[in-house]
Parts: C-alpha cells; structure tokens; sequence
C-alpha cells in the first residue's frame, strides 16, 4: 500500500512542538517500513524554501533551545525516500515560486493532482 | 506618572495545536515585561495551557533524548509568565473555566491558575483596560 500525505495548513503549533505534527507522522510511519509520499500545497508550500529561522522564543526565563527545523525535517523525509511534492500555482501566488528551495522536491500543476492521487492507493489530506 | 494598564485575554485553544496559543503568550510576555496586570480567563481547551502533570519526553524522529529535546510545556509559560508579571510589578490573573476543566479531566493546574466560570470572563474584562478574544478556528 502506498499513500500520499497532503498538507495544506502550515505552521501549525510548530514552534510548541519542535516540528510539523504531520511531517513527523510521516518520519514515523515511514521508520516503521510505511511506503509514503507528501503533497504540500496552499500555504505549507513555505516549508520547502531555505532561510526559515524559528530560534528566539522566549518566556521569562525560559528560552527555546531546540526550534523547529521544517525543511531540515523535509530533506530528512526526502533521504527516506519519501517523495515530496509542491503545488506550483500555489508557490506562485504568493510570489516564492522562484526563491531558494530545498533540493529534490517536485514542482507539480494543480492540474496533475488528480494523477498523483490515483499512484495512491490511499490519499490522506491532514 | 501614567497607571499601567490592565489587559484581559480570552483564549480557547488547548496547546500544541494552533499556533494562537503561541500567539497569546508572547502578547502576555510583552505585557508582564512592561509591568501590566494581565486577567486570563482560558475557556474549553485552553484549560489544558495550565495543565500541571504536562510530561516533556525525548523524541526518536529528531534523535533526542528528554534533556536535549527541551520539550515546550505551557505549564512552564504559565510559571514563567507569572513570575516576570511580579518581577516586574505586574500581576497575571488566571482564571480556568471549572466546567471546561471538569469534562476534560484537567483537576490539577500549576500554583497561581484558579477555577471560575464565564462569569468570572465577564468581571475580568469589565476591570480591565481592554479586552482580546482568541477564539479558536
């Protein structure tokens, strides 16, 4: 069984849990032999450029050792062999289709979603 | 010399779901650190921010153990944010929703939370300066 893993709502509760929760579930599953791809698409398309810097936070005299580290988690999936897609159009309407990426994603049309989705036996929209 | 304000916030969203809660504290920072009162009122899962038996853990997908990982806690934000507010002549006021915290379970908070009920909302707004609302989508 192989299934795609669709993200669309970005940053959210990163900075409390270190990570994105879904890309985690994917680290996870993906540890445990599962067979995965992921799709970001909408405003998670932010996740795969460089220069994200989530150090800082602070409350009191507590600081944040360990931030998120979003498209150092990606590139980890990537080199797990988890192919990992970007909706184009949604890179381009907020103007970063063309800013410094993380290597070996895949830049696919909002047309070729419904194709990617049947190489799925199972699609997961978190 | 100027009085401080008051602020009042309303927050409904638990931890480790939206980044709204991390939102809500760090207004709450900036607020202690200028020395206002703050009134807290947290409804439905915001009850859970002030959870005391909250557990850090180590985390295997980033290959940490418990102490490297440093894992947030709010409980901590909470006993933080308090502790600045006095040092700084502020106050926090931290009000739980009893009803919220009973059908969730939440029977221990850390020292400083008290339980109430959307009435207490209602007062806290009333004496403060202004009033932010962060419902939860």
């Amino acid at each position: 069984m192989k299934a795609l893993q669709i993200i669309e709502c970005a940053y959210r509760g990163t900075l409390e849990e270190q990570d994105d929760t879904i890309i985690w579930l994917t680290h996870s599953m993906r540890d445990a032999g599962a067979d995965l791809s992921l799709m970001l698409c909408g405003a998670a398309v932010n996740y795969v450029l460089h220069g994200q810097d989530a150090t800082g936070l602070q409350f009191g005299k507590w600081d944040q050792t360990r931030p998120p580290d979003i498209e150092g988690e990606l590139a980890r999936l990537r080199d797990k062999q988890v192919e990992i897609y970007v909706v184009r159009e949604d890179m381009e309407r907020r103007g970063i289709a063309h800013q410094s990426r993380l290597e070996g994603v895949h830049l696919i049309e909002r047309a070729g979603i419904p194709a990617l989705m049947e190489a799925h036996d199972r699609v997961w929209f978190w | 010399m100027s009085k401080k304000p008051t602020l009042a916030f309303a927050i409904m969203d638990p931890p480790f779901e939206s980044a709204r809660s991390t939102t809500f504290f760090r207004l709450i920072e900036i607020a202690a650190r200028r020395g206002y009162r703050v009134n807290v009122f947290a409804y439905e899962g915001g009850v859970h921010l002030s959870f005391a038996r909250q557990k850090p853990h180590g985390n295997g997908v980033h290959g940490t153990d418990q102490a490297e990982e440093n894992h947030p806690l709010p409980k901590h934000w909470v006993e933080n944010l308090m502790q600045l507010a006095r040092e700084n002549a502020g106050e926090i006021t931290w009000v739980n929703c009893g009803l919220c915290a009973d059908e969730r379970g939440i029977d221990e908070t850390v020292p400083g939370v008290t339980r109430g009920s959307p009435a207490d909302f209602w007062k806290l707004a009333a004496k403060s300066d202004n009033a932010l609302v962060i419902g939860t989508r």
